[in-house]
């Protein structure tokens, strides 16, 4: 056991450290309604964040809507099924809930620059949690970024870097520059606060749901560390008696593109070969997940599920999310929504229990991955005539518009 | 001195292979295995590497040479 400091390896054997919490305490001092009460971000779960009473660095994540999803649910034949729409925190992706709690732990411990490696959710995040903390932010990119995302990013005004070179060349330099300088890299030295914000993803979907667990969560995955969170948010509501029964069947959702877990479960081994990433969902191009064993772990105690989607049908699953529920997600969203219709599909998933997919970022980050598979807009000169031409045309086609 | 914490995964054609013998012995750097596992055909080791920057540099090449995939402990860094 190591006092609250900002370390993320055990110095014996290397392995990742996680915060240890005493729920006897929590227990004893928690309830719904002190929670409910609370502010409407994640920080009404601030018992249950490794924070203490420090000042936090807040820009309002969280309480994201939970949807019943009754259009996409009809089409899977599933009467249950619900949609936590975390594209609307502050910019745009589930990484403000890690970050707000590493950027408070990182101001608490005394750093003053804040920095993370990204290719996109993650940067925005970390440089608009700088900007709030008025600390000095670094950000390091790959040197071929689109262009759109730089000013994502950029808008923040954190020192941005971009790193020529493979993938694997820079991320072991980005480890190098982390051990050297004395900076406050969220996902490596402080991971285990940042990965605890986490958990709010469980706490909030199972207030939402009236203070229950659903009985399945689809969850979109790259390190690992998102759906290990999810599994514990739920366990640890349990523990501190905010909720009965336990934790949900973990889903494991990965593009076929990246999915050294799913591949790892399918062939029964707890032992993850990395891959060399190759799919348009970006975002969850890790292609040797640092929690991958501990995911395995998860799905084995829930009896849970694990599944994959080509580039195709992630398209697909972001066009049916958009398309039935109004919501657009990002490529992990189409990654979540098309693990959730092929275990659908596959009869994995019961019509009547409670289902929760996570779709975690917005389609405005991602345009380009479902632009190609839409129809184009009817083109029209500016009279009547070309109107009603062009409407009669959308009747023959579109019998619905009539 | 310096001292890097790495990842070694050993593919298959490799997990019979002395590479971490052998590593100590063609360069300057002190080799010192902190965790690991061997499922299969595959494994994987945690591993201390001290010695000077360049020499662990060139160690670290030369095992990603020979087909060792070399990571930071603490897996993918760069993040979506």
């Amino acid at each position: 056991m190591y006092d609250l400091a900002p370390l993320h390896v055990c110095e014996l054997c290397f392995g990742p450290l996680e915060v240890a919490y005493d729920y006897d305490a929590i227990r004893a001092s928690i309830s719904r309604e002190e929670i409910e009460a609370g502010p409407p971000t994640v920080w009404r779960y601030r018992k249950l964040l490794p924070v203490g009473n420090q000042p936090l660095v807040d820009i309002q994540t969280g309480w994201t809507p939970l949807l019943k999803a009754e259009n996409l649910g009809r089409v899977l034949g599933l009467r249950n099924l619900y949609i936590k729409n975390d594209t609307v925190n502050p910019t745009f992706s589930f990484k403000d809930r890690p970050v707000t709690v590493a950027a408070t732990m990182a101001r608490g411990f005394g750093f003053d620059t804040i920095a993370c490696a990204s290719t996109g959710n993650l940067a925005a995040a970390v440089a608009a949690h700088g900007a709030k903390a008025q600390m000095k932010c670094v950000v390091f990119i790959p040197s071929d970024l689109e262009s759109s995302k730089i000013t994502n990013i950029g808008v923040y005004a954190p020192t941005l870097v971009a790193i020529r070179g493979n993938y694997d060349d820079v991320n072991r330099l980005c480890a190098e520059i982390a051990d050297r300088y004395g900076w406050a890299f969220v996902n490596i030295n402080l991971r285990p606060y940042y990965a605890e914000g986490s958990k709010t993803l469980a706490f909030e979907v199972a207030e939402q749901l009236g203070w229950r667990a659903p009985d399945t969560v689809i969850v979109p995955t790259a390190s690992g560390a998102l759906f290990t969170k999810i599994a514990r948010g739920f366990e640890e509501l349990a523990t501190v008696g905010l909720i009965s029964g336990g934790t949900p069947r973990m889903g494991l959702a990965q593009a076929a593109g990246c999915s050294p877990i799913v591949t790892a479960h399918e062939a029964n081994t707890m032992l993850i070969k990395p891959v060399k990433p190759s799919t348009i969902a970006k975002s969850l191009a890790i292609g040797n997940p640092a929690d991958g064993y501990y995911v395995l772990k998860a799905i084995k105690e829930t009896e849970g599920l694990a599944g994959s989607v080509s580039d195709e049908e992630i398209v697909e699953g972001m066009k049916l999310l958009a398309q039935t529920e109004g919501v657009f997600g990002e490529t992990a969203g189409g990654v979540s929504i098309g693990v959730l219709k092929k275990m659908a599909e596959a009869g994995a998933l019961d019509p009547d229990e409670t289902v929760v997919a996570y779709v975690t970022g917005n389609g405005l980050k991602t345009p380009e991955a479902v632009a190609g598979a839409l129809a184009p807009p009817i083109t029209i000169n500016a009279s009547m005539p070309d109107f009603e031409s062009a409407l009669g045309l959308l009747r023959e086609e579109a019998p619905a518009l009539s | 001195m310096a001292k890097r914490r790495v990842r070694l995964f050993f593919p298959p054609n490799l997990i019979t292979e002395p590479i971490v013998y052998t590593m100590g012995k063609e360069f300057e750097v002190v080799t010192n295995i902190r965790g690991g596992e061997i499922a299969g055909d595959s494994g994987w080791l945690y591993i201390e590497l001290s010695g000077e920057d360049d020499e662990i540099d060139r160690a670290i090449t030369w095992a990603i040479d020979r087909g060792v995939r070399v990571d930071p402990v603490e897996g993918d860094i760069i993040a979506g």
